[in-house]
């Protein structure tokens, strides 16, 4: 089969020990046998590990910060993508998607695909609106209240039996074991990442994973379960193994025909000993374990570029059961020429 | 008495649990036993075969099998039924 040229443009490249879904979803395109693609690293830090993977990235251009704004982050991409003609960008972070989605139709103005869920999507399934998102689908989630201020810490943890999840608005999440240890922790990720905080109760039972893709009208493209084997001290996994769980697909289904999620998505749930599932957490893009996916028979990052292309995708209905993914750290070596470019440039 | 469906048993005692990704070693009379469990013999008559060929007592047979059973289903291996 002849292979199509195809130019791919994605963030996410901070392959460190909390790790960006990028360089999994990169080495998830790069398999493809339908298509021959250029990759463009688009980062936010000098020192993102998949800059200087030459391998997997053919240039890395540097982007603002969301913080800067649409029209910031638009002209940027407009001045890259004069040089690289994207064909599809597929953004990796939390915390930019808001910016790309608003910027979509923009982008779509200059020929870059994207395929992101939709700003309602996004925002319903936000920690902050979990107990919403339970009682609209009926999924099962943990009692949660979202905080605006450190004043409102005793009154909420009333309402709560401890221990208790303290969670940033995207990132972070830790737990606290008494009053103490949850005024500590709420200072903690509210001087990193601001105010709200979840307070989120504790269930107890084994966390499984899910990452899966929606085509945007309901149908399930693919969903591959996983169970976390060694986790980080930031909670993230460094080896995992997938399961055949009939019943965390069923309910990856439900989920994603009721919503109609459009992309990539990874559901965080809790197994309790009766057999329950309560949805802890929807992370609206592909995680950082993704290459599992693929390794095990679904290469969702390939179906998630063609179905921004607009092309039909057949559904997934199986994955290999029992494949373990390890993650490693590895010094990557390279010049301090190439450090240089990228910092006087923004590119290399 | 039945094994669990999602579990996989290899002939080195390696054992996974498809369903929950767990995994286990298990010595060769256990494995040993769970033969006998797949081909649906009660465990009265895995209790004779195992009394036939090892040298234990039967009170310490008996033990022992309730022992090895009760982990079976604590780890799901075996079906509670």
């Amino acid at each position: 089969m002849v292979k199509r040229n195809l130019t791919v443009a994605t963030t996410g490249l901070n392959n460190i020990d909390n790790p960006g879904p990028g360089i999994p979803f990169i080495r998830g395109v790069l398999d493809s046998q339908e298509f021959n693609t250029k990759i463009i690293g688009l980062a936010y830090e000098n020192l993102e590990p998949g800059i200087y993977m030459h391998d997997l990235v053919n240039k890395t251009y540097h982007i603002p910060y969301p913080t800067a704004g649409s029209d910031v982050l638009l002209k940027r991409i407009e001045y890259i993508n004069n040089i690289e003609k994207i064909d599809v960008l597929v953004p990796n972070f939390d915390a930019e998607l808001y910016t790309f989605m608003k910027a979509s139709a923009d982008l779509e103005d200059i020929g870059i695909k994207t395929f992101l869920p939709t700003v309602e999507q996004y925002e319903e399934r936000h920690k902050s609106n979990l107990p919403d998102f339970g009682d609209k689908y009926g999924v099962k989630v943990p009692k949660s209240k979202t905080i605006f201020s450190e004043n409102e810490i005793e009154s909420t943890m009333k309402d709560f039996r401890y221990p208790v999840f303290i969670k940033g608005k995207f990132y972070d999440a830790t737990i606290a074991y008494n009053p103490e240890q949850a005024r500590a922790n709420v200072r903690k990720i509210s001087a990193k990442w601001g105010f709200p905080i979840i307070i989120q109760e504790n269930i107890a039972g084994t966390e499984v994973n899910v990452v899966a893709l929606g085509d945007g009208e309901g149908t399930t493209v693919g969903a591959v379960a996983m169970r976390k084997l060694y986790i980080t001290d930031k909670g993230k996994a460094w080896a995992g193994i997938t399961l055949a769980d009939e019943n965390l697909i069923e309910l990856t289904d439900k989920i994603i025909s009721q919503t109609k999620w459009r992309g990539g998505m990874e559901l965080e749930l809790i197994k309790t000993p009766e057999n329950e599932y309560y949805l802890i957490e929807i992370n609206p893009r592909l995680p950082a374990w993704v290459y599992l996916s693929v390794g095990a028979g679904q290469n969702l990052p390939e179906a998630l570029v063609k179905l921004a292309l607009g092309e039909n995708v057949k559904p997934f209905d199986k994955y290999e059961v029992g494949k373990l993914f390890i993650r490693y750290s590895y010094d990557l070596i390279t010049d301090i020429n190439e450090f240089e470019k990228l910092s006087l440039y923004a590119e290399l | 008495m039945k094994i669990n469906k999602k579990v996989a048993l290899s002939e080195t005692g390696f054992v996974f649990d498809a369903g929950t990704g767990d995994s286990y070693s298990i010595n060769p009379i256990g494995v040993e036993i769970i033969e006998y469990v797949k081909q649906n013999l009660t465990k009265e008559e895995i209790k004779k075969k195992l009394a036939d060929k090892y040298d234990v007592s039967a009170p310490e047979l008996e033990k022992s099998l309730d022992d090895y059973f009760s982990a079976l289903k604590t780890f799901n291996i075996l079906d509670n039924e």
